[in-house]
């Protein structure tokens, strides 16, 4: 099959292009779409490989979810764009050196890489041939890593609370509806009928407290 | 000549390729006319809810409409604001369109006859409606402009929040059926039951705010709070004109049809006839199909008809407050029927 290495090509040529262009581009928002841009190449190489659950988690929680708020929060900002490129030569030699050390650790380490035939078949998990690989996921997921998920979903519950307890505030001074009070008022509650004589008007008009 | 047919480039790229643009370009020309009816249908219940007639002068009754509106959108001028992002302004409403298009690639209108039957079907068209949110975002901001930023921001915000109940009562359907095929999820609701063995009448909490959920998903009343009419203007939309704009509407319609078919395969059955018995059997599934999408159709339109826009501090308290805990609390419940009594599917 040719197809499969056209879209091989496709996916990577686009993944890796778009990748240069989140730190080249100019515009930050720019930088955002081209990153989700990758993304979305990226779980196209999963699809490839064969990963499909995988690739569609990829879509759903990094593209629709987490790149949302990353959108979000660079449309907010006031950014100077003049500012940000001022810093530039002057940071250069850093960001330069630090690239070097990461691109001699990654030679280091993949350079010398080799898959022994014979490792695929010590693995912990055995890689099951006749059931699709969302079901392989889950079988082991549940059974086998059943404490690491768990604990896994413990400290993101911690970490919602806790930004849950550090943004919510109840200012006293904000007036805050409450359904359930609204939908249980009644007539009698609400209104009060009066007879109002000619030429007179109410005499003690109701407290608000009373209307209420 | 018949070296060529037999070489790999031919058996290997060509031809699947040619009947894989065949298959897409075919589903995409019947959507399309489908969608031009629809629209039409929407404009015509709304018009019959008020007691007006709708469109009826462009052709008989009013039935090429849409074709007229067509060529008057792509015959006007597009107007592209000085101050806009001009790449991402007209990337946008591209990419709400094709986006709310690639959803159709798995949908299966009758057995296997679906352009690509994928195991993962569902997340498939769940990560593509997520997706579907960057077209608004980029539109409202490439604008360069305060009304649709805001919309932007409104709707993005409402289609994150509604999105994870969609995907609780996605996660329920997927416990009783115990695969994520669409074919698959279809044939799990094949019993001798007809209509009564589909999901929706086991599941219908879930239905429910499924239904209410892809109204607000799709941003139609009485959570269209994105074009707010009265406070946003018109949305994120405002500064877009002419093909643009078609683009987006059209997109926009495409989308409400695609989770009417999800609806339709989660919860009433697909292509199955809703009494399994001759003569109902004869009629081929496409027609079921059709007529569930459409049925399903009838209801966003009425209630698009029916009921008054929501406050958008109410709609987050449906979504957050409402929906979610129900969903959540319904999957445990569903998992544990399942489980305890033994329904689960192997």
């Amino acid at each position: 099959m040719i197809l499969p290495a056209l879209f091989f090509y496709l996916f990577a040529g686009i993944c890796v292009a778009s990748a240069v262009m989140v730190i080249a581009s100019r515009n930050p928002v720019h930088s955002v779409l081209f990153l989700i841009l990758a993304f979305v190449n990226a779980s196209g190489l999963f699809v490839l490989l064969g990963a499909e659950f995988l690739a569609m988690i990829l879509v759903v929680v990094y593209v629709g979810a987490v790149a949302v708020l990353f959108l979000f929060v660079i449309m907010m900002l006031d950014v100077d764009f003049a500012e940000l490129r001022q810093g530039f030569l002057e940071y250069l030699p850093v960001g330069l050196l630090i690239g070097a050390v990461f691109l001699a650790e990654l030679l280091l380490v993949a350079g010398g890489w080799a898959i022994n035939p014979a490792l695929v078949k010590t693995a912990v998990a055995p890689i099951p041939a006749d059931i699709t690989n969302t079901e392989a996921l889950g079988l082991v997921l549940y059974t086998r890593y059943i404490h690491y998920f768990q604990i896994s979903g413990i400290v993101l519950l911690v970490a919602m609370i806790g930004a849950i307890v550090l943004t919510l505030r109840h200012k006293p001074s904000v007036k805050r509806q409450d359904i359930n009070v609204q939908n249980a008022r009644t007539k009698a509650m609400a209104m009060e009928v009066r007879k109002v004589a000619v030429g007179q008007g109410l005499q003690d008009p109701p407290s608000r407290e009373a209307a209420e | 000549m018949a070296e060529f047919f037999a070489s790999a480039f031919w058996t290997g790229f060509l031809w699947p390729l040619i009947v894989m643009l065949a298959q897409s370009v075919l589903l995409l020309v019947v959507l399309l006319i489908a969608i031009a009816y629809i629209l039409l249908a929407d404009r015509k219940i709304w018009a019959a809810v008020q007691i007006r007639r709708g469109p009826n002068v462009v052709g008989p009754w009013g039935l090429l409409q849409s074709f007229a509106d067509l060529l008057k959108f792509v015959l006007k001028e597009p107007i592209i604001p000085a101050g806009a992002n001009k790449g991402v302004f007209l990337l946008a409403p591209l990419v709400t369109c094709v986006l709310a298009l690639a959803a159709w690639a798995v949908v299966p209108v009758n057995p296997n006859w679906v352009i690509a039957d994928i195991n993962v079907g569902v997340l498939y068209i769940f990560a593509i409606s997520s997706l579907s949110v960057y077209g608004i975002i980029m539109a409202g901001w490439a604008s360069n402009s305060k009304y649709p930023f805001l919309a932007a921001l409104r709707s993005a915000a409402q289609m994150v929040s509604y999105e994870v109940s969609i995907g609780f009562v996605i996660i329920t359907v997927l416990l009783c059926a115990g695969t994520l095929n669409l074919s698959q999820l279809v044939a799990a609701q094949d019993t001798k039951y007809g209509a009564l063995g589909w999901y929706w009448l086991p599941l219908f909490p879930m239905f429910v705010i499924f239904y209410v959920s892809a109204l607000a998903e799709t941003n139609r009343p009485p959570f269209d709070l994105v074009e707010a009419e009265s406070e946003l203007v018109a949305g994120f939309m405002v500064e877009y004109s002419s093909t643009p704009y078609l683009l987006f509407m059209l997109g926009e319609y495409v989308a409400i049809v695609t989770m009417c078919a999800l609806a339709t395969i989660l919860f009433m059955g697909g292509w199955l006839p809703p009494i399994p018995y001759a003569p109902f059997t004869w009629v081929p599934g496409i027609v079921w199909f059709a007529l569930k999408v459409l049925f399903f159709f009838f209801l966003i339109a009425m209630a698009k008809a029916i009921v008054p826009r929501y406050r958008y501090d109410q709609l987050m308290r449906l979504g957050w407050k409402v929906f979610l805990p129900m969903s959540l609390a319904m999957v445990v419940i569903v998992a544990a029927v399942l489980q305890f009594t033994g329904l689960a599917a192997k």
